[in-house]
């Protein structure tokens, strides 16, 4: 069955007063490496049907991936079932009407039709090139399509196909470690020599590092540490649930200038640099929201639930699935730092004394309100002292207020990568020069 | 079902794999969620499918799908066959798997009250009530209350022998309520800050009292706002035991893993400190630090009758006086060591590989009262309930938060203290362990969302502790 007649098959056995059907089809390979060998190496063909049932202003959801029709049309009565046993929310104002979506390409027949013997072909390079190195490498590739469809009573239909292409390595030496990462929805993206390079010069630059004491220091950040600020500030209140309930870092600072005037952060879904998909889990369109502009806090994201709850509010078209579980509420899911204009180079250049992080790790918040987030530096930390890089140091752990941190933005890079967000999605990040990051201890 | 079994390892061994197993697994699901008086999310989740592991040569295939047919599973089977041959363009080295395993029976989680038994209806009563209370304290900005249940009907079967079917239920639930300010948040949640949850049935959830203990913990949040700032020091730390279980978790836990000791998680949940040369040679703890991994504990969210390899369920030393003692093992790593694995294999559903996962890893009682704790303690901060988590890859440098402290000053507990952290150095940390509460204060916890694996699995781990205290520790990391 293809989603059209899935969606058809639940709406004629719904008898809710409105009925909403997300489909996803996945069909996911993973090529797992370490010790320069593959060790795991995974797929996966799976369909979800959500259905999500509203009568007057009660929703209720049921999900499977069952697709025989008896049991899609059970799922219809069951989401029904849930739906009548509760109170009334005045909160929620119905499913969303259908709206004009423009498509946007993000499939590449070369990711969606990647064998198990091309993956380990890109892997085994990045393998060798450990081996011949001295080291051991471990990583993974990954290779997916999916299919989304949303489908509505009120006429909403929506479908997207798109793929996805990861690869990543950490390779060690004998008391050092790099990494190294490509994202993109083209098998283009993935450059596995180039990711081999970049990592095993990282374990030659890292090796032998030594104790460094923690403390206040200027820092120049790689895209992958750059990553984390957005991914975090994102987890932390960029989508209205958070705003409105007063947990975000957003909360109080709307309209102010909150972080260097360098600073354009926006989410902008179709943006095909990144992962784009043109339309949202309810089946809106995705418009471009600049979340901090000039360093100005300007807006979360909402989807029609949060939008309904405040006045001549819209949707930004960035609802997530629902989900049994409670609403995570809107989120930004193909989010941009805008480029600035300086190389790394010059950023090291510039720097007299300070850090430079490869990238962050286990990162966790502190205070939702602050984006106070501690985590550690990991595969390659290094002190920059009179504009060059003069040692590496061991891990550094951090406790800091990414807010705050970006305040001090001194320089923001020229070229941006894309890289694959923890929390579903995709962020593209230059690197950036910070002028204060607190480390609050070492490791050993 | 086992003519289907035997079908999918008939056909895998034809197509050259010298050992395969299949996990077909039917997963239900229901969740019931209440927020500030609404209903916040409720429903139910189905899920079946099946995973086919297949050993050629000495590389490693999988395959799985949600198609439980005979024509998708011959599919399936030979493409799990067909990527264990691209894996072996990559070789590693021989793989041996130990003594065979021909475990067969059945086993099914001991419940008193089947929790999908229970209406919707009654669920939502239950929740209903208790966020009435949580919303009567007008300084609660959000209440939340939630409830659920968990039912797993999984089929294991190798080209060994084995041949086992279990049906394991998971039931939990949890109250919190968060109070705001101008400039901060606070959440006091009941009984912890991750869904209270275990093997169990609905009585598991009765036993939690969420109802009861609504009043106390929205007060709790609101007090917080006002409270001082945990002070910046090094100290006495006195943890309670649900704290204590996540510490286990991340410092005792993961490391033990003995896949990570071999460098097979180095790239995502990272590697460990335990190296192999410890193991019976390293002091982790302080003498009176005993930790045990056991899956036949009842009410963990690691009990079961066979781990995903079917390794029947066991009990093993980590800690011993302080010394340490043991790894969680796999079948493959076991005899790397030359032992048997101890059954800690799992996966999170059918489309997963299985991977060395905590099963119950729990630190042994001591002889203390937590009163007794406490006025012995002239100067410390008692912590309870996590709130932030963060360790390293090799799992040495940690830093917690935690919703609520006290000051304890001349033995007695005084002033209220919010935004508590402390951080260490894990063995370090644990060799300043000079008490810990007695068998009375012992309790087993479940964290339902321990990450692992790429792609990634949540897997749900036990954690028993009672409370225990620790020298010179750094607390107030970041006021």
């Amino acid at each position: 069955m293809n989603f059209r007649q899935i969606s058809d098959l639940v709406m004629s056995a719904s008898s809710a007063d409105e009925t909403e059907v997300l489909g996803f089809e996945q069909n996911e390979s993973l090529t797992r490496f370490a010790n320069n060998c593959i060790h795991q190496n995974v797929t996966e063909r799976n369909v979800q049907i959500t259905v999500r049932s509203v009568i007057e202003t009660k929703i209720g959801i049921a999900i499977s991936n069952d697709l025989r029709p008896e049991s899609l049309r059970e799922l219809a009565i069951r989401a029904g079932d849930v739906a009548k046993l509760q109170p009334s929310n005045p909160e929620f104002k119905g499913l969303p009407q259908p709206q004009v979506i423009t498509p946007v390409e993000s499939f590449d027949s070369a990711v969606a039709e990647c064998t198990p013997e091309q993956r380990a072909a890109r892997v085994g390079i990045i393998c060798r090139k450990a081996a011949d190195a001295g080291c051991a490498a471990a990583g993974s590739m990954t290779t997916s399509s999916l299919n989304v469809g949303v489908a509505n009573s009120k006429g909403v239909f929506a479908e997207h196909r798109l793929t996805l292409a990861d690869e990543s390595t950490v390779i060690m030496g004998q008391n050092s470690s790099g990494w190294a990462q490509r994202t993109g929805w083209q098998l283009a993206a993935i450059e596995a020599e180039a990711l081999a390079d970049e990592a095993i010069s990282k374990v030659r630059m890292g090796a032998d590092p030594v104790d460094f004491e923690p403390g206040e220091y200027s820092v120049v950040l790689e895209p992958y540490a750059t990553a984390d600020l957005l991914e975090m500030l994102a987890y932390d209140g960029m989508g209205a649930l958070a705003v409105q309930e007063g947990r975000s870092w957003m909360n109080g600072r709307i309209g102010e200038r909150i972080m260097a005037d360098s600073v354009n952060i926006v989410d902008d879904g179709t943006n095909i640099a990144g992962i784009p998909c043109p339309f949202d889990f309810e089946g809106l369109p995705k418009k471009v929201v600049p979340i901090v502009a000039s360093g100005v806090a300007l807006s979360p994201v909402y989807d029609s639930f949060t939008a309904g709850r405040e006045d001549r509010k819209q949707s930004t078209g960035h609802a997530t699935p629902p989900s049994p579980q409670g609403r995570f509420g809107p989120a930004p899911m193909n989010l941009f730092l805008r480029p600035g204009s300086t190389s790394l180079e010059t950023m090291i250049k510039t720097t007299k004394f300070g850090l430079y992080i490869t990238r962050f790790w286990y990162t966790r918040t502190v205070h939702p309100r602050d984006a106070v987030v501690t985590g550690m530096t990991r595969d390659g930390t290094f002190v920059i002292r009179n504009g060059e890089i003069a040692h590496p140091i061991k891990s550094l752990r951090f406790t800091q207020s990414y807010v705050e941190g970006l305040k001090y933005t001194e320089a923001i890079g020229e070229t941006t990568r894309v890289l694959r967000s923890g929390f579903g999605g995709a962020v593209s990040v230059p690197a950036v020069k910070l002028a204060k990051f607190r480390f609050t201890s070492s490791t050993r | 079902m086992k003519d289907f079994t035997s079908h999918a390892l008939n056909v895998a061994t034809a197509k050259g794999a010298r050992y395969a197993d299949i996990r077909i697994i039917d997963h239900r699901q229901q969740v019931v969620s209440v927020k500030n008086g609404n209903v916040d999310g409720i429903g139910d989740q189905y899920s079946q499918g099946f995973g086919i592991r297949v050993l050629v040569g000495n590389s490693w295939g999988f395959a799985s799908s949600a198609y439980v047919a005979k024509a998708e599973i011959e599919r399936v089977a030979t493409l799990a066959v067909q990527i264990a041959m691209a894996s072996a363009m990559v070789p590693g080295p021989p793989v041996d798997l130990g003594s065979p395993v021909r475990s067969t029976g059945q086993y099914t989680t001991p419940i008193e009250v089947d929790p999908f038994s229970i209406s919707l209806e009654q669920k939502l009563d239950l929740l209903f009530r208790a966020d009435e209370i949580l919303r009567r304290n007008s300084g609660v900005r959000v209440s939340e209350a939630n409830v659920i249940a968990i039912r797993n009907h999984k089929f294991f079967s190798n080209t060994e022998g084995a041949f086992v079917q279990q049906i394991l239920y998971e039931s939990g639930g949890a109250v919190a309520a968060t109070a705001v300010s101008d400039i901060e948040v606070q959440t006091r949640s009941h009984p912890n800050s991750f869904r209270y949850q275990g093997t169990g049935g609905w009585e598991y959830v009765i036993n939690a009292d969420l109802v009861g203990n609504a009043e106390r913990v929205a007060a709790e949040a609101v007090a917080l706002l006002a409270a001082d700032v945990c002070p910046s020091k090094d100290t006495t730390l006195v943890l309670d035991s649900s704290q204590l279980a996540l510490q286990i978790h991340e410092s005792c836990g993961h490391p033990t893993e003995l896949d990570r000791v071999f460098g097979t998680e180095a790239a995502f949940a990272g590697r460990s400190f335990l190296t192999l040369e410890k193991r019976n040679n390293f002091r982790y703890g302080s003498d009176i630090v005993n930790m045990t991994a056991e899956s036949v504990r009842p009410t963990g969210l690691g009990t079961f009758g066979w781990d995903d390899e079917g390794v029947p369920a066991s009990s093993t030393p980590l800690v011993r006086e302080g010394e340490f003692v043991g790894y969680l093992m796999s079948r493959e790593t076991a005899s790397k060591l030359a032992l048997e694995s101890n059954g800690c294999m799992r996966a999170d559903g059918w489309n997963r590989l299985p991977l060395i996962r905590m099963t119950n890893v729990s630190l042994e009682p001591g002889t203390w009262e937590l009163d007794d704790m406490i006025a012995d303690t002239d100067d410390g901060i008692f912590m309870e309930t996590n709130r932030s988590w963060s360790i390293d890859d090799m799992r040495l440098n940690f830093q917690f938060g935690t919703e609520i402290g006290h000051e304890i000053k001349g033995g007695k507990r005084v002033r209220l203290l919010k935004n508590c952290t402390y951080a260490g150095i894990t063995p370090d940390f644990w060799k300043s362990c000079d008490a810990i509460g007695n068998s009375r204060h012992w309790r087993l916890w479940g964290t339902p969302n321990c990450g692992k694996g790429e792609p990634m699995q949540t897997m749900g781990t036990g954690h028993g502790a009672s409370p225990a205290r620790f020298r010179n520790v750094k607390v107030g990391v970041f006021r």
